[in-house]
């Protein structure tokens, strides 16, 4: 233990004196959250959406087909009462649900107007607000046509709500991400380094050559990072709160725990790593091709994984990012408990354990 | 009769293809200190890092303090002290957290064992608060052998310790080691300086993966064969040309102001005389002397390129 104490106490001073680890470790954060600030665009395709029918008339569906046969969406099935509709939105698949009022059909005949809701899932703001504007686009096309045929003057009124994120603000969409990025940097990246520098400088030689175990090294050495990620979880949360007024629905301390599930990810990633490579150089190369840009691109962060090619959304399955980004959703927006968010904790959990054991066993004791 | 400390039974290690250690056997008493010299490239680390369990040889056995390098490599990294050839010494630590941090790893303190590095780490605790990068080569030298020395190790294997460090931080570098044999700890050193080699109990010259001869300074030195002469004149560079081009010349080298010279048997010193003269060589000077180290390394590897 006193080993193990004297490891951190040396690791700790290696981070307070370096002024560019101290810069990546407390700098890069909030420049992150500056840039990704800016909300990107994109397109839709094969949104999962659901109706609830209240009139169940010609008209309603005949809108109800228009807007299933476009390429955007994906029919889902008819609802049956309004607590299914917030059911559906936690299961986390179903991105909009569109309500047709009681007797519909009747009421644009005789009154020329009619209600109808759209509901968005908006803990993703940027496909939100897309999903309710193609949708308000199709219904308005189905308007125009049966203008055509009537030739009477007949409005449908949508009535837009967002649900989780009422205001649409966007950093609800990238603070969880932007969290994801950050854990994976700090955590990955500086443990793949700091390994890798004592194989550079010769120091493994000398630690090789004494009592102590890999296990040792490695913890001792993993350790301080863990406390330092954990520290800049809780500030982006705390910022999320402070600064952009983001809520945490949900338990905290799940998702704290959540958090520091994915630092220990994340970190034997990076031992991982530094079992491979023998260079400072390679480390911070693999770590940003195969850790950083996955997260960026193929987490959800930014773009939809549904829209990706095929291939990509193959290859984002082994992203942990975008378990992490799902679940810190779940939790901070929607408010879920570990009852909606298990399986991807569980895969998360295995990812962990499969790189801790590679790492344990690839672990060189010796120099060759 | 001497124990034995660390004993090597036909070693042998290939990197790919070179072959960097061939087929060695020595053997190193407890309390010595074990000189390993050679040039660069001779297979020094390659040896010391079988010893210290960094490497595995591809064939022979080698034990240190009866442990098998191989199967008992956790028992040898308690016991073993090990300096290696880049100083491992963490730059952006002072020098006291270095000594405690090794101290820590082997789990001792520095007051526990302060009597042994004392001799040495008294020279840098001035400097206590210092970071080791900022340090002098020499001081370096001295915090690593303290650092290597912190947990009372049985055994000292250093690999070129004083490469890169000024001649008077060499000099104070072996008193240290050579004090330290009253503690009775085998001490295994490399060098490629030959004149480090006459301080050590016995050394082994290494040259090419293959050891040429093994025993004290003074019995090599005294088992030189034939006469050394040193000569010198005027122009030591067309001396050297004629010198080689004499038919009684079995070599020549080069030794600061001085051409030593080894001739066969039967020449004398007014042949070689007359025969420089004719050569028109002025102030010239030639003197027996008794050969050092580096002559009986440069005769032995002569030796083996004549006989193979």
């Amino acid at each position: 233990m006193k080993r193990f104490r004297g490891f951190v106490i040396k690791e700790f001073n290696h981070i307070l004196r370096d002024f560019r680890t101290l810069l990546i470790l407390f700098g890069l954060p909030a420049i992150q959250l500056l840039i990704f600030g800016y909300v990107v665009s994109n397109e839709l395709k094969d949104i999962h959406i659901a109706i609830f029918d209240q009139s169940r008339d010609r008209i309603t569906r005949d809108i109800a087909n228009k807007i299933i046969s476009s390429e955007y969406f994906i029919f889902d099935g008819y609802l049956d009462n309004t607590h299914e509709i917030d059911e559906k939105f936690r299961e986390g698949k179903i991105k909009q649900v569109i309500i047709f009022e009681p007797g519909f059909g009747e009421n644009l005949m005789r009154e020329k107007s009619a209600d109808i809701q759209l509901i968005a899932d908006a803990s993703d703001a940027n496909t939100a607000n897309l999903v309710v504007s193609y949708t308000s686009a199709i219904i308005q096309d189905y308007m125009m046509d049966l203008r055509k045929n009537a030739g009477a003057k007949m409005q449908i009124i949508p009535e837009i709500r967002m649900m989780y994120n009422e205001n649409m603000a966007g950093a609800y969409m990238f603070v969880p991400g932007v969290m994801a990025l950050i854990l994976m940097i700090v955590s990955a990246l500086m443990t793949s380094i700091t390994i890798t520098r004592e194989k550079e400088t010769g120091t493994m030689e000398t630690l090789l050559v004494s009592p102590l175990k890999p296990i040792q090294i490695v913890i001792g050495k993993v350790t301080p990072y863990i406390i330092l990620s954990f520290f800049n979880a809780v500030t982006i949360v705390a910022m999320g709160y402070f600064v952009f007024g983001l809520p945490v629905q949900g338990s905290l301390s799940l998702l704290l725990l959540e958090c520091l599930l994915f630092i220990s990810v994340a970190l034997s990633l990076g031992i991982f790593i530094s079992t491979i490579v023998e260079t400072q150089q390679m480390a911070m190369f693999f770590s940003m091709m195969i850790l950083m840009l996955p997260t960026i691109l193929l987490s959800g962060f930014i773009f939809p994984v549904e829209n990706m090619p095929e291939v990509l959304q193959w290859v984002s399955h082994i992203v942990p990012a975008k378990y992490f980004i799902i679940i810190v959703k779940s939790i901070m927006l929607k408010g879920t408990g570990m009852a909606f968010v298990w399986k991807e904790t569980l895969v998360l959990v295995f990812m962990m354990l499969f790189f801790i054991g590679n790492s344990v066993r690839r672990f060189k004791i010796r120099l060759e | 009769m001497n124990k034995i400390s660390v004993d090597i039974q036909n070693i042998s290690k290939s990197y790919k293809d070179v072959k960097a250690l061939k087929d060695i056997s020595l053997q190193i008493n407890q309390g010595e200190l074990f000189g390993l010299i050679g040039p660069d490239g001779a297979g020094k680390t390659s040896l010391i890092r079988i010893l210290t369990t960094l490497l595995i040889p591809d064939s022979g056995i080698a034990t240190v303090e009866g442990y098998d390098v191989v199967k008992d490599y956790k028992e040898i990294r308690k016991i073993t002290g090990y300096m290696a050839g880049r100083f491992s010494l963490y730059q952006d630590l002072t020098v006291e957290e270095n000594m405690n941090f090794y101290a820590t790893v082997f789990g001792t303190t520095i007051e526990e064992n302060y009597d042994l590095v004392k001799d040495i780490y008294s020279h840098i605790e001035p400097f206590k608060k210092r970071r080791a990068g900022k340090l002098s080569g020499g001081m370096k030298q001295k915090l690593a052998l303290s650092c290597a020395l912190i947990h009372r190790p049985d055994i000292l294997i250093l690999d070129e310790p004083t490469t890169g460090v000024d001649a008077v931080s060499r000099k104070e570098f072996w008193e240290m080691l050579m004090r330290l044999k009253d503690h009775s700890i085998t001490i295994l050193v490399s060098t490629p300086y030959m004149d480090e080699a006459e301080l050590c109990d016995r050394v082994a010259l290494i040259q090419d993966g293959i050891i040429l001869s093994v025993d004290t300074p003074g019995n090599i030195t005294g088992n030189y064969e034939g006469k050394l002469l040193a000569v010198r004149a005027e122009d030591l560079y067309q001396l050297k040309k004629d010198l080689a081009g004499y038919e009684h010349t079995l070599s020549v080298y080069l030794f600061g102001q001085n051409l030593h010279l080894t001739m066969m048997e039967k020449n004398s010193e007014k042949d070689l005389r007359s025969y420089l003269k004719t050569k028109g060589h002025g102030e010239l000077r030639i003197d027996q002397i008794n050969p050092n180290i580096e002559d009986c390394f440069l005769d032995l590897m002569a030796g083996k390129e004549r006989n193979p």
